[in-house]
């Protein structure tokens, strides 16, 4: 555990890295970034915490369980979106012009509106769900094998 | 004496081909087939309803390419959960 400084000013800012993150993840239909990205960039800000706090503290709030099922829950809808569109082709974008993200913007540069894009926005939401979990449960199953912690179940 | 000598050649080598490679590499910017490129550019808006080419292209057009990457990533995951989880044993099992 580092000095209260660090541990403070972690505090405050993992707030910030959540909220980018989420924007960038939110946003992947229209700005550069999506679910990739955006999960990576929360992920950091769990390294962070990690780093500021240790393992065995950041081990009371996150649980294996959990983590697993984020993870199978994006690999899963992510899959499900694929083959829902297999009536015309695998990987259809089934979504444009229908109630759910459906509005279709004009070509060219625009400002662009956030109920676009099919199921791009459902998908980049399902890759930075399994992003964050699988990363982090990376990061942290690293960290507790270094410090010789046992994870929760 | 002799292995510095087969270092130097081998470096010497490497040199030349990178250079050559340099020199009759393909121009940046000019794509020598465009036609799938410029029909992207026009369409994906019109398609995909994204805004953002790039997403419309890894999720839609080239969506099986995603697909393999989340395989991969959840490969890794479970690969790392596998080999460095390190959970309590009761102690009567093996």
């Amino acid at each position: 555990m580092l000095t209260k400084i660090v541990r403070t000013v972690a505090n405050q800012l993992i707030l910030f890295i959540l909220i980018f993150g989420l924007y960038v993840i939110a946003h992947g239909h229209l700005t550069p970034g999506g679910g990739f990205q955006g999960g990576a960039i929360v992920v950091s800000g769990i390294v962070m915490l990690l780093v500021a706090f240790n393992s065995k503290e950041l081990k009371k709030s996150i649980r294996e369980r959990v983590l697993s099922v984020m993870e199978s829950t994006g690999a899963l809808v992510f899959a499900a979106l694929a083959f829902a569109g297999l009536g015309t082709v695998f990987f259809y974008n089934f979504l444009v012009g229908s109630p759910i993200f459906g509005d279709i913007p004009p070509t060219g540069p625009n400002p662009g509106n956030l109920w676009t894009g099919g199921y791009i926005p459902i998908m980049n939401y399902a890759v930075g769900l399994k992003v964050i979990a699988g990363l982090s449960a990376v990061v942290l199953a690293l960290a507790l094998f270094a410090s010789g912690e046992e994870m929760e179940e | 004496m002799r292995e510095s000598t087969g270092l130097g050649a081998l470096i010497v080598l490497v040199g030349l081909l990178v250079v050559g490679m340099v020199a009759f590499i393909h121009p940046f910017g000019y794509p020598s087939p465009t036609a799938m490129d410029d029909y992207i550019i026009d369409n994906a808006q019109r398609e995909t309803g994204s805004n953002s080419v790039v997403a419309s292209v890894v999720f839609d057009y080239r969506g099986l390419d995603t697909l393999g990457e989340a395989t991969i990533l959840f490969t890794a995951v479970t690969g790392v959960l596998l080999l460095l989880r390190t959970t309590k044993r009761k102690k009567d099992s093996p």
